[in-house]
C-alpha cells in the first residue's frame, strides 16, 4: 500500500463558489467553443441552412418555439420516465431470476441479447396493431431497448458479492431468503442503477424512435415525431431546437439519477476502510 | 462465571471427564478436487478437542488447511473421511466482511436479526455489549467510517451474538498492524473474560496463540497433520516478555519448524513452567 502525503490535492481544498466554477467552467467553455466554430462554419456559406442551421437560428427558433417544444416534451418525458421504470423493474426481476436459476440463466441470457438486435421497425406494426396509438406501444419500444443494459449490471452486481460473506451469513443462522435480502440485494442496488443510467442515455433515443415508429393521434406527438416533421417540411432550425432539449432533459434526468442513487446507496460512494 | 473459572483453573481442560467437550476430530480427512482434476489434501487425519469453555489455539504455516478446519467445525463442508462432532459454531472470517450499508450495531446484531427479531429489537440486543467492550458511541457509523481495529471488533460482537456455544475465528487480526493487534490481543482476552465461550483460534501468529490460548495444536504444512499439542498453564493476563511465554513460543517454533519440514509426527505434550 502506498503512503500518501496527509496534504488534500488542490481540486479538493477549494470551496464554495470558486470550487463550482471549476466544475463548471470548462465545459462551458467547450461548448463556446464548438457552438463560435459551428457558427463561422455556417455563415462562411458551407452548408445550407436547410440542412446545417447555424447556432443563432436554433437559438431563436427555441426562443420562438418555446409553448410548442414545451407542448411537445411532455409526452417524450412521460415516455421515457414511465419506460425507464418500467426497464429498471423489468431488468433488476430477470436479474434476479437469472440469478437464482441456472437454468432460466441459459434461457433468458441468449433471447435477451437476441432482442437487442431486432430493429424496432420489424415488430412496430405488431405493436401498433395490439395496442393502438396511445403511449402504451412507445413504453414497450423503450423498455424492450432499456432493460438490458439494466440486466447485466444487475447480473453482474448480484454475483459480486463475496462468496465468503454468504458462508459467514448462513454460520449466522440466515436463510438464502435472508442472505439475499442482507446482502446480495443492496449489494445489486448501486449496480442497477448504475446500468438505470446507461439504459437513460440510449432511452432518449428509444423514445425518438418509438415515436417515428409508432404513429399517434394526439395533438402534441412528442418531440421525436415533432422532429420528424419538421425535417420534412424543412423546418430544420426547428427540428434542432428540438434535439436541444432532447439534449437538455437527458442531462437533467442524468443527474437526477445520480441523485437518487447517492440518496439510495450512500455507501456506494464511501471511502472504504479495508486498507486501514 | 463458573465455567469461565473451571477452564482458566482446571489442570488438563481435556481432564474434566464430567463435562463432554464441545469439539471432537477424529482422523479428520478431506480433499479437495483442483479445477485441473488432481486432488489437494487439505487435511489429513487430524484428530483434535475442544473442552467446553477452552480457548483452542490452532497454529501452523500458511496453507496448512486451517480455514478448512473451520469451516469443517462449523458445519460448512463434510469431512470426506473420520468422524466429527462439535455445539453450534460460528465463524468469524479473516476479513470482517461487515456489510456497507448497513451501521456498525447492525452489522453486530445481524444473528439477531436473522433469528427474527426486529431491527429495533436487535439493536436494543447489541447496544448493550457495544458499551461493554469500548464501542460506545460508534454504534451509527458506517463500516467504511472505522478504523481496521474497530471493524474487527465489530465482527467479533457480530460473531458473539451468534448465540453460539463454539466460536471460530479465523486469523482475527492478521490484517492488522503490529501495535493494532496488541490492542485487539487484549481486547479480546477481556471480552472473553467476560462472555466466555469454547474457541478455536487459527492463527500464523505463535506468540498471539501463546498469549490467548489454554492449548495449542500446531498443525504441519499440506496436508495439514497434527504435529504436536502444548498446553499454555500460564497466569493472565499474560505478557509477551515473561518468561513463560517466551519459552512457550520458542518450543512452539521448533515444533511448528519440524512440521514445515515434513519431519516431526511426535505428539508433545508440553505444560508451561
Amino acid at each position: 500500500m502506498s503512503r500518501r502525503l496527509p496534504a488534500s490535492p488542490p481540486a479538493q481544498r477549494r470551496r464554495g463558489l470558486p470550487r463550482r466554477l471549476a466544475a463548471v467552467l470548462p465545459p462551458a467553455l467547450l461548448v463556446l467553443a464548438l457552438l463560435g466554430i459551428w457558427e463561422l462554419y455556417v455563415d462562411a456559406g458551407s452548408a445550407s441552412s436547410f440542412v446545417l442551421p447555424a447556432p443563432h437560428s436554433i437559438a431563436s427558433a427555441l426562443w420562438n418555439n418555446a409553448g410548442f417544444l414545451a407542448a411537445n416534451l411532455a409526452p417524450t418525458a412521460e415516455e421515457v420516465v414511465l419506460g425507464i421504470a418500467l426497464a429498471l423493474a423489468l431488468g433488476f426481476a430477470l436479474a434476479v431470476a437469472v440469478h437464482f436459476s441456472p437454468v432460466l440463466r441459459r434461457a433468458v441470457y441468449p433471447l435477451a441479447i437476441g432482442s437487442q438486435a431486432v430493429p424496432i421497425a420489424v415488430i412496430a406494426p405488431l405493436l401498433v396493431f395490439w395496442w393502438g396509438f396511445g403511449v402504451f406501444p412507445k413504453l414497450v419500444v423503450i423498455v424492450l431497448i432499456c432493460f438490458f443494459p439494466v440486466l447485466v449490471t444487475t447480473v453482474d452486481g448480484l454475483a459480486a458479492v463475496d462468496p465468503d460473506q454468504l458462508k459467514l451469513l448462513r454460520t449466522l443462522g440466515a436463510s438464502r431468503w435472508q442472505a439475499f435480502r442482507l446482502a446480495e440485494l443492496p449489494a445489486a442496488l448501486p449496480a442497477a442503477l448504475s446500468g438505470a443510467r446507461i439504459a437513460l442515455a440510449v432511452g432518449v433515443i428509444g423514445a425518438y424512435i418509438a415515436e417515428s415508429q409508432t404513429a399517434t393521434t394526439a395533438v402534441h406527438a412528442g418531440l421525436g415525431h415533432e422532429i420528424n416533421a419538421d425535417l420534412t417540411a424543412l423546418q430544420t432550425p426547428r427540428a434542432y431546437a428540438a434535439a436541444v432539449v432532447l439534449f437538455a432533459f437527458a442531462i437533467v434526468c442524468f443527474n437526477a439519477l445520480a441523485l437518487a442513487e447517492h440518496r439510495l446507496a450512500p455507501w456506494a460512494r464511501q471511502p472504504r476502510g479495508d486498507t486501514r | 462465571m463458573p465455567s469461565q473459572l473451571q477452564s482458566r483453573l482446571a489442570p488438563h481442560p481435556h481432564e474434566a471427564v464430567l463435562d463432554p467437550p464441545a469439539i471432537v476430530l477424529e482422523g479428520v480427512t478431506r480433499a479437495y478436487r483442483e479445477r485441473g482434476g488432481g486432488a489437494v489434501r487439505a487435511l489429513q487425519e487430524v484428530s483434535l478437542h475442544a473442552a467446553n469453555g477452552e480457548l483452542l489455539a490452532v497454529v501452523g504455516p500458511s496453507g496448512c488447511g486451517k480455514t478448512t478446519l473451520l469451516e469443517l467445525i462449523c458445519g460448512l463442508q463434510a469431512p470426506d473421511s473420520g468422524t466429527l462432532s462439535s455445539a453450534a459454531a460460528v465463524l468469524m472470517p479473516q476479513r470482517d466482511l461487515l456489510l456497507p450499508w448497513l451501521s456498525a450495531v447492525e452489522n453486530a446484531a445481524l444473528a439477531p436479526r436473522i433469528s427474527g427479531l426486529t431491527r429495533g429489537q436487535a439493536r436494543r440486543h447489541a447496544e448493550g455489549l457495544f458499551a461493554e467492550l469500548g464501542l460506545h458511541g460508534f454504534e451509527d457509523s458506517r463500516p467504511g467510517e472505522l478504523s481496521g481495529g474497530m471493524r474487527q471488533r465489530v465482527a467479533f460482537l457480530r460473531t458473539l451474538l451468534s448465540g453460539k456455544p463454539v466460536l471460530c475465528l479465523d486469523e482475527p487480526f492478521g490484517a492488522l498492524d503490529a501495535i493494532t493487534r496488541a490492542e485487539m490481543q487484549a481486547w479480546l482476552a477481556q471480552a472473553l473474560a467476560r462472555e466466555p465461550r469454547t474457541v478455536v483460534l487459527v492463527t500464523h501468529d505463535v506468540e498471539e496463540a501463546v498469549l490467548l490460548a489454554d492449548r495449542l495444536v500446531v498443525l504441519s504444512a499440506r496436508p495439514g497433520r497434527v504435529v504436536g499439542e502444548l498446553d499454555v498453564r500460564l497466569p493472565r493476563p499474560r505478557v509477551r516478555t515473561d518468561a513463560g511465554v517466551v519459552g512457550l513460543r520458542e518450543r512452539a517454533l521448533a515444533l511448528l519448524h519440524d512440521g514445515a519440514r515434513g519431519a516431526g509426527t511426535g505428539v508433545g505434550a508440553g505444560a508451561g513452567e
